[in-house]
């Protein structure tokens, strides 16, 4: 059967009755517990994404609160030093908190207050998702609690301070490899003991399909933002223009792609290849990996011949996840969108590169999307047109970079 | 032709007591261990459910994943739960065993394959933590066409109208959870309460054998001996913790917890 995208219904609402994607991809493997918790959120969320009083607030903190819209800018130096494509950035990190995170832990914070819940627990890997969520529900006065992985802790300290001064209570996860995988299944464990008092924040576009739906949802704000944004500057979407995103979980991508998905905008997704001649890597799309559950959804992940799941590595905490969102899994099937990875070289000379020329200073994340965009910048023409989601700031990789580069710019 | 498991539980109720069901998983401590408690325990207990670890459990508690941890790290693989099955069941082929699992270990078998192997090493249920109702229908016929238990599970949070779907779909026995909690969580609600949920649930077909679980230790077994069955799982786990721990041996320490459980609901 060769699966096919529809046009003009949104991608988080092209499932079957069991919430899968292309019939493979998704669904809700949960057990029997948060059947109804997932029961009421999704027909909560259903109410409110057609609640124009909702719809409002939410647009309401998205600007005022989030800021929006973040810039789209040339980068004029990196442009002309590759001599090739015109490279854009979607400056994302302006977002407050300084990433994509905020708009999904925005959102769910507001549905939070309407489900009548007072307690907010969210996972992190970057710090990113854990720092916004603490943020908003300040903001929201939520009690926040955070789960993360304790060699994340370790190794992306700004973001832990961040949530620290916050006042959310940072739950150090110390099982498995002791990174994003196994914040969220602590997470998740703890909602389902949890869940008649608290709400779940799903940090990216994963686990059970409520979560990728809002997820998606929330972010898609990034293109909203940026079809306007590229009409302006060309005065109709480029015929020949490249949509390059990092992908992790894959929400920053969704949300960046997503008012594009009936033009001919090419979407390219980079994975986290992991060390160079390291057999370890995050990138389950590019290298083929297998259908399996993963926190609660059919994906590609990142798994043994059992369903052992995988360890990875790479040097992008928030990258650092052996699945991948349903709806990436989808593009991937439907060839709407195509996918590589970028080692963790490739990445560190792309966030030197692009600190170097441009006024922006990409972490680890987006580093790898610049990393691909350098390579194809020089095999095009200037008539080509690349956009990269610059959806963090090198700041919270201060220590990392230092570490293996011996300074840090920025 | 009766299962075993709705046989245990008829001769259960003739004895006026629940059912006891353990849990330990399999490969814990080491594959040779878990089958020798397997034996020693099932003098004692009258079903048996037989973890078949995951890396990834998004269920469990502290001590199911160390137990967990503790197989895979010894290199435990699907084929060989199935023999420790086969050979447990060589001895002791009218004791009921369950297997308790995740399914994508099932969906990496393949179902067919997976319930192939579960009918020649002599499963007799299995329970699968992250397939819930609807989605295990089709599962679930599958089971019963090869005669096995397909076990369905109900929660606290399960609304009254699908509990009435979910035992219309279930066969010989139902598994009731008895709080919001992983497994190994404290018993966080009174045993009173636990059976008057659970006495809800009977209700809507008395005859069905319906089994409580998680939270319960020796403390709190014989306020909830009024159910058809109950199930102790991260007690024993944590009792090979401990045995392992204090270089006791943890075959004849689980014999003598389980025989303890077993005064206590008679
Ligand atoms: C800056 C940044 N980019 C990307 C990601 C990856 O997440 P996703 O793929 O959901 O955008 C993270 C995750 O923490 C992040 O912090």
């Amino acid at each position: 059967m060769k699966l096919k995208i529809k046009k003009g219904i949104p991608l988080i609402d092209q499932h079957d009755k069991n919430f899968m994607y292309g019939g493979k991809f998704g669904g809700n493997f949960i057990p029997e517990t948060l059947k109804k918790p997932i029961d009421d959120l999704t027909k909560l969320f259903s109410k409110l994404r057609k609640d124009q009083k909702f719809l409002k607030e939410r647009d309401y903190h998205f600007k005022n609160y989030v800021g929006a819209p973040t810039p789209f800018i040339k980068l004029e130096n990196l442009t002309d030093h590759l001599r090739g494509a015109q490279i854009y950035a979607k400056v994302v990190s302006e977002a407050n908190g300084g990433a994509h995170k905020i708009y999904n832990a925005t959102v769910h914070c507001l549905i939070a207050k309407k489900a009548g819940k007072k307690f907010i627990v969210g996972d992190t890997g970057a710090g990113y998702a854990g720092k916004m969520l603490s943020m908003a529900a300040k903001k929201f006065g939520l009690k926040c609690k955070i789960f993360m992985g304790a060699k994340d802790i370790k190794r992306q300290r700004p973001n832990v301070e961040a949530m620290r001064k916050n006042g959310a209570k940072i739950v150090p996860v110390t099982t498995g490899s002791q990174t994003l995988v196994d914040a969220v299944s602590e997470c998740m464990r703890y909602w389902v003991a949890n869940c008649d008092t608290t709400h779940m924040c799903v940090g990216s576009t994963v686990g059970p399909n409520i979560f990728v739906k809002i997820c998606a949802w929330s972010t898609a704000q990034i293109s909203r933002e940026l079809f306007k944004q590229v009409k302006e500057e060309f005065g109709k979407i480029p015929s020949k223009m490249k949509l390059l995103n990092c992908v992790g979980g894959g929400s920053s991508a969704m949300g960046f792609w997503n008012e594009f998905m009936d033009t001919d905008a090419e979407f390219i997704g980079i994975e986290a290849g992991g060390p160079k001649n390291s057999k370890l890597h995050a990138a389950p799309l590019t290298n083929g990996s297998k259908i399996g559950i993963l926190h609660g959804a059919a994906q590609y992940v990142i798994q043994d011949k059992e369903g052992q799941i995988g360890s990875t590595e790479s040097i992008s905490a928030g990258l650092d996840y052996p699945g991948i969102s349903p709806l990436h899994c989808f593009l991937k099937d439907t060839k709407r969108a195509r996918y590589t990875s970028a080692s963790d070289e490739d990445a560190l000379n792309a966030y030197k590169l692009v600190s170097k020329l441009e006024n922006i200073s990409p972490s680890l994340e987006p580093s790898h999307a610049f990393a691909e965009a350098i390579k194809l910048a020089i095999k095009l023409k200037s008539s080509d047109v690349i956009i990269v989601n610059s959806c963090g700031d090198s700041l919270k990789d201060k220590d990392i970079i230092k570490q293996k580069l011996g300074s840090y710019i920025r | 032709m009766r299962s075993s498991i709705a046989l245990t539980f008829e001769k259960c109720k003739k004895e006026k007591r629940p059912a006891l069901i353990t849990y330990t998983v399999a490969g814990d401590n080491t594959q040779n261990n878990s089958l020798k408690i397997l034996n020693k325990i099932s003098k004692h207990a009258d079903i048996l459910e037989l973890g078949f670890p995951h890396n990834t459990p998004i269920a469990d508690g502290g001590q199911i994943q160390g137990s967990s941890y503790r197989a895979l790290n010894n290199g435990l693989k699907l084929k060989d739960v199935f023999q420790i099955v086969k050979r447990f069941k060589r001895k002791n082929p009218d004791k009921p065993l369950i297997l308790m699992g995740y399914y994508n270990l099932i969906y990496q078998s393949g179902e067919n394959n997976f319930l192939r192997k579960c009918k020649t090493s002599g499963v007799d249920g299995c329970i699968i933590v992250d397939l819930p109702h609807p989605e295990n229908k089709k599962f679930a016929a599958k089971c019963k066409k090869k005669s096995m238990n397909f076990i369905q599970l109900i929660s606290p949070t399960t609304p009254f109208d699908r509990m009435k779907k979910i035992i219309k779909d279930s066969h010989d026995m139902v598994y009731y959870i008895s709080m919001l909690s992983t497994t190994g969580g404290k018993l966080k609600v009174s045993p009173k309460n636990i059976l008057k949920n659970y006495f809800k649930i009977k209700r809507i077909n008395p005859k069905k054998n319906i089994v409580i679980g998680f939270g319960i230790t020796d403390k709190t077994i014989s306020a909830l001996k009024s159910a058809n069955g109950l199930v102790v799982g991260s007690m024993l786990c944590k009792s090979i913790t401990n045995s392992l721990k204090m270089r006791q041996n943890p075959v004849t320490k689980l014999d003598k917890v389980v025989y303890n459980l077993k005064k206590k609901i008679l």
